[in-house]
């Protein structure tokens, strides 16, 4: 906290004279070359996760894992990941020589709330870089912000295709995956699990996100041969759902797919399930659910009925590549359970951006966007991955998963059914489900 | 002096005064002292008070003066930042259109809702009027999602068409919003020694909104209008049986008051150009009926103060982590250590709305006049003499 | 024909949660004059009395099986519930299974308890003022409440299952001679719609056939002549709040089977169960129960894919469009009483 704000477009006196205030001439003007320039011996990244409301504890994994990145970039702790990942610039010595720490803040899962979270940390705290977050109309806004204040955004769990689609900006980074590749890598999966007549009935969230997913995976599995006989929006603040199941029990659709998230998910599936769908039989095959985003924490709320349903996720606890057990091992042992796929997203995101920093050997936004556009990199936990240049997002595999019928423990809920190669989920940039934004230029405030 | 009685104008001053050098005031420790973690003296924070101060005033206009409790005044808070986005979007990046488009809007709108909530008086009308609030929430957040971008907000992006200003400017950067060419978001810093003080043209901006604002309300209070409603808050029956139609009174004070909600979002809009649903959900309603009653319902200087203790508690409470507060204890022997940070914790960080809970229940029990009442009592506590005198001030409640 | 009678089905079910919330609320509104934002508060507790009831029975003994192993690659430690070591396997998983019904003897007495300390410890003294400062106050008690639920179990929602017994579904239509599987309810959540009869005709008997209850009611209609004829009125109301936490209380439990609790259930509820009573009328009990059928059961109708295609987006402020309507056509809503909070 001891670097000052400057801010791009400071004003020269004059101007704020005009604006009625004579200003003495004490002022410090910016003489850094960038919004928080950090010139002391410690670097401020701000961690701006939910922390009440309906996401509070996937915030709150979230924040275990930024809590260990920041150990392990300091050189305590086993190191985890950065002993596997394929760059070896980082050396445990924080950021350049610069020990790290960090601020947190509430996003309240509202757009508002994080911007003002996050405003906070830049103006106040002299965060250099933002992460975090578990939804996508937070990650966009927040995305938004860093562009315009000139910092790093390094998104945290945001799935709509619209964060490095339509709303993409320069300063912002995505690791996680997205509704499109959730698309393409389940809908081969279910069309050899269920074949590919099929009839299915979408019940979506109706806001953006839910509508990114519903396009993505009804164009995936029509493209297979599957039929669509209805997409129906369900209020984001419904919790009983009945009223969108029963008229299923109507139609002649034979696989229901919830295009639901956290609370909305659990609550259709379970009800979902207490109205006997999975018992059913139609046109003599057996009814089936799935669900295109899964995450595992959410998943335990719903519990019995996540059994043998299928759906996708970024990344599983028990993948057995190297990165996947070193992050394992280092966050279970100081915390006891697995991480979420939201933790891993953002303890990668962390080494990302301060492995990238070190190879621009700058903390200038412009220089660390720069290292990574197009930056190929390996043992993460998810095998080869590339930080696309032209929309920054990540291209690398998808899991496939499905519930695990014989759980061990309360976190063994999913198991990986097949890991689609990145290939199969690569779509070009100027895709038409990611078509309308820019990037524009890369800002570094000041 | 300017219209205003002595007491009234000695409170203007003292608001002006503070305002001005809020971003001293509000930065009491050294940045790199550990009780920083409490300053608020940071441009964001600032221009919140004063939005939300500006916002509870409003409010305070019909709730304080007419006793009609809405339960949905952030609809006009949420109408008046999409109307401002809008006017950025198309027209230019200068706040005055935005806010003079976002006041009238929300001044029509809260016509209309007004108008058909009004026939109905008690919980009936706080009830029409959440109904009417949470419906444009719900429609902003899904049916509206053209007008309004849903989810995400409405956000400027780089190919609107800003016909008087400029579409993206030379450096490829969406432009940013200004009052005839004074940025909003310039800051410029002063340090003093450890401290630093920030000066933000948009907080200041505020700031001259929040006066006039204020002494629009003042006027307001003590003119015949203003008796006129706190007539109807007394007891609307006999003013009706003297044959007097109360109805122009209260609609033109929820009219003015939506007005002023339209206001403050109006400038939310132009210091950070974005607009989010959220902000007309019922909790955002209720948030401001809070801030009212907690800063003193019925008192000029109460719902600016009730704005400011949430929003401290909401942006500085919520910060606090784990970390910090062992950083503040670590000079103590490590088991006391833990066990205060432990019992800390349920307070601060995630912890915040628990405290902000067991505040509120704290302040309505003990200064059932709201945090004015509060300082009535320090100040009558420190000035025991003209006590008699300090009560008859102008922070006395309407009633 | 038959979509119709799902969705009246899926109306009536809705609304036995408004209904029964609704109804404490006027309990309290009516009998104490007291705006409860707490009350959506006692449904959440009443739901957390289910899951906790289910925790403490799967308290657990860790057994290591060498032959597994966890996340970390260690033995794996199969856990084991005490319940079923004292009683067998069986009989120890059957108690389990039946936590939720269990959870119903459980609960009354916390939640009469969680009433009256509430009313006893700080509504009493709410009772002269303002209705602004119950608001606030019975807020920040919820806000209390909420926030101690979620430290100690988290944000995310918690599965309390029904037992196996209720799991499946019951052809309606087979009955009724429609096609087999065209018409088919789940069981609980009938059962659900009949313990809400049956606790809404157990508070109406009580307060219409009991001395007590007819005291109650006169307290409601004119509370100083009753104080005036020698009558303890204050005992009695402290005794109707505690009987309407419990409402709340145990439409909470039996709703964690339907969709599993969390922190914040309560605050999802409160505003629509205000709405309910509001527009079932201010102190009148009937009006509620009423109200939260109707809004139920409008609720599903407008979530109905035709009805959607006419007016989009109409499921998601049916509820509020027919509250505006009802309170324009209706000035004390459908059988509100007079001079109830009309000031």
């Amino acid at each position: 906290m001891t670097n000052f704000l400057t801010r791009r477009g400071l004003l020269k006196t004059g101007a704020v004279t005009g604006a009625g205030l004579a200003l003495p001439t004490i002022f410090t003007s910016g003489a850094s070359a960038f919004t928080n320039e950090p010139t002391g011996g410690t670097v401020t990244l701000g961690f701006n996760v939910p922390q009440s409301g309906p996401y509070a504890d996937e915030g709150a994994d979230e924040l275990r894992a930024f809590q260990l990145a920041v150990e392990h970039l300091n050189g305590e702790g086993d190191g985890g990941m950065m002993q596997t990942f394929s760059s070896q610039v980082l050396e445990g010595n924080g950021i350049l020589g610069k020990k790290v720490e960090y601020v947190t803040g509430d996003t309240q899962t509202k757009s508002d709330a994080a911007r003002a979270s996050a405003k906070s940390m830049i103006e106040k705290d002299g965060a250099v870089m933002i992460s975090g977050g578990s939804s996508s109309g937070v990650a966009v806004a927040v995305q938004g912000l860093c562009q315009e204040a000139g910092v790093i955004f390094m998104a945290g769990l945001t799935h709509s295709n619209d964060t490095t689609g339509k709303d993409k900006k320069a300063n912002g980074f995505r690791h996680f995956f997205n509704a499109y590749m959730s698309g393409a890598a389940l809908a081969p999966v279910l069309a050899s699990q269920y074949g590919t007549d099929r009839k299915a009935y979408h019940l979506t969230a109706d806001y953006t996100w839910g509508w990114t997913q519903e396009e993505s995976i009804k164009a995936a599995t029509e493209s297979l041969g599957w039929e669509t006989v209805n997409t129906v929006r369900t209020p984001l603040a419904a919790t009983d759902f009945s009223s969108y199941i029963t008229p299923i029990l109507q139609t002649d659709a034979d696989v229901l797919i919830l295009n639901h998230y956290g609370g909305n998910m659990v609550n259709s599936l379970t009800n979902a399930v207490q109205f006997g769908l999975r018992e059913k039989m139609v046109n003599g095959k057996q009814f089936e659910i799935v669900v295109p985003l899964y995450s595992r924490l959410m998943a335990r709320g719903a519990g019995e009925n996540v059994k043998g349903i299928f759906g996708s996720t970024n990344w599983h606890w028990s993948l057995q590549d190297a990165g996947s057990q070193a992050f394992v091992k280092s966050f279970g042992t100081k915390y006891g359970f697995p991480p979420s796929q939201a933790a891993h997203t953002c303890y990668v995101q962390t080494l990302l951006y301060a492995d990238a920093v070190a190879r621009a050997g700058s903390f200038n936004p412009c220089a660390v966007a720069e290292a990574l556009e197009g930056y190929e990199f390996d043992g993460l936990g998810n095998g080869k991955t590339l930080y696309r240049a032209d929309d920054h997002q990540c291209f690398k595999d998808v899991l496939v998963v499905k519930g695990k019928d014989n759980p061990t423990s309360e976190f063994d809920l999913l198991e990986v059914v097949e890991v689609t190669p990145v290939d199969q989920v690569t779509y070009a940039p100027d895709h038409p489900m990611f078509s309308g934004g820019a990037l524009g230029s890369c800002n570094a405030g000041a | 002096m300017l219209g205003l009685n002595k007491k009234d104008f000695t409170l203007l001053l003292i608001v002006a005064a503070l305002v001005v050098f809020a971003p001293f005031i509000l930065n009491p420790f050294p940045a790199d002292s550990a009780m920083a973690q409490f300053n608020a003296g940071y441009p964001d924070l600032m221009q919140r008070f004063v939005i939300f101060g500006i916002f509870a005033i409003g409010f305070n206009i019909l709730f304080g003066l007419t006793g009609y409790l809405s339960f949905g005044h952030a609809a006009f808070l949420g109408v008046g930042s999409y109307s401002a986005v809008w006017m950025f979007k198309l027209l230019s990046m200068n706040i005055v259109p935005a806010i003079i488009l976002s006041v009238i809007v929300s001044g029509l709108f809260a016509m209309l809702i007004g108008y058909i909530s009004l026939r109905r008086t008690g919980i009936y009308f706080s009830i029409l009027t959440l109904a009417f609030a949470e419906m444009s929430f719900r429609l902003a957040y899904s049916v509206l999602t053209p007008i309004t971008n849903g989810e995400t907000g409405l956000q400027l992006t780089l190919d609107d068409p800003r016909i008087l200003g400029e579409t993206a400017t030379a450096t490829g950067s969406i432009p940013v919003t200004n009052f005839f060419g004074i940025e909003m978001r310039a800051t410029e810093v002063m340090n003093v020694g450890g401290w630093s003080f920030q000066f933000n043209n948009g907080y200041y901006m505020c700031a001259i909104v929040l006066l006039l604002a204020f002494y629009l309300a003042i006027r307001i209070f003590r003119s015949p209008f203003g008796m006129m409603l706190r007539a109807v808050k007394s007891n609307q029956q006999r003013m009706n049986y003297t044959g007097l139609n109360t109805k122009p009174y209260t609609l033109a004070a929820f009219v003015i008051s939506g007005m002023y909600a339209g206001l403050a979002g109006g400038l939310m809009a132009s210091m950070d150009p974005l607009a989010g649903a959220e902000r007309m959900q019922w909790t955002a309603s209720g948030e401001v009926v809070l801030m009212t009653i907690l800063g003193g319902a019925g008192t000029l200087i109460g719902p600016v103060l009730g704005a400011g203790f949430i929003k401290y508690f909401e942006n500085i409470f919520s910060k606090i982590n784990e970390q910090v507060l062992h950083s503040w204890f670590h000079a103590l022997p490590d088991g006391i250590e833990n066990a205060v940070v432990w019992v800390l914790e349920h307070f601060v960080g995630s912890g915040w709305h628990l405290t902000l809970g067991l505040l509120f229940m704290l302040v309505v029990t003990f200064l059932p006049g709201g945090l004015v009442e509060g300082g009535q009592r320090l100040g009558r506590l420190l000035r025991r003499k003209d006590a008699e005198k300090k009560t008859a001030t102008q922070s006395t409640p309407a009633e | 024909m038959d979509a119709i009678i799902l969705q009246i089905l899926n109306g009536l079910d809705k609304g036995s949660a408004y209904a029964l919330i609704a109804l404490g609320l006027t309990l309290i509104f009516g009998t104490l004059g007291v705006v409860n934002f707490a009350h959506g508060a006692l449904f959440m507790i009443g739901a957390f009395c289910a899951v906790s009831l289910n925790k403490l029975l799967n308290l657990s003994f860790e057994t290591v099986d060498p032959t597994r192993t966890d996340f970390l690659g260690n033995p794996l430690k199969v856990k084991t519930p005490y319940i079923e070591g004292w009683f067998g396997p069986d009989l120890g998983h059957a108690i389990i299974d039946w936590s939720v019904p269990l959870a119903i003897l459980f609960s009354i007495p916390i939640m009469i308890a969680v009433g009256f300390i509430m009313e006893r410890g700080l509504i009493k003294h709410f009772y002269r003022r303002p209705h602004a400062d119950q608001i606030l106050v019975t807020f920040g008690l919820a806000i209390v409440l909420q926030e101690l639920i979620k430290h100690y179990y988290g944000a995310n929602p918690i599965q309390t299952p029904a037992p196996d017994a209720f799991k499946g579904s019951f052809d309606f239509g087979a009955m009724m001679g429609f096609d087999p599987n065209t018409i088919i309810y789940p069981y609980w959540r009938m059962i659900y719609f009949a313990f809400a009869a049956v606790i809404i005709g157990g508070v109406f008997a009580f307060l219409q056939f009991t001395t007590f209850g007819m005291v109650v009611r006169a307290g409601m209609a004119d509370r100083e002549t009753v104080g005036l004829l020698g009558i303890n009125i204050d005992k009695r109301f402290t005794i109707m709040f505690g009987l309407a936490a419990a409402v709340a209380g145990l439409a909470g439990v039996m709703y964690a089977p339907i969709n599993s609790p969390n922190y914040h259930m309560g605050m999802d509820f409160l505003v629509l169960s205000f709405v309910v009573v509001v527009v079932g009328g201010m102190g009148s009990l009937p009006g509620a129960v009423a109200a939260g059928f109707l809004l139920g059961i409008l609720e599903s109708f407008a979530s109905m894919n035709e009805i959607k295609s006419i007016i989009p987006g109409i499921d998601q402020i049916v509820i509020y469009v027919a509250a505006i309507v009802i309170l324009l056509a209706r000035p004390r809503g459908l059988l509100g009483r007079r001079g109830v909070m009309e000031d």
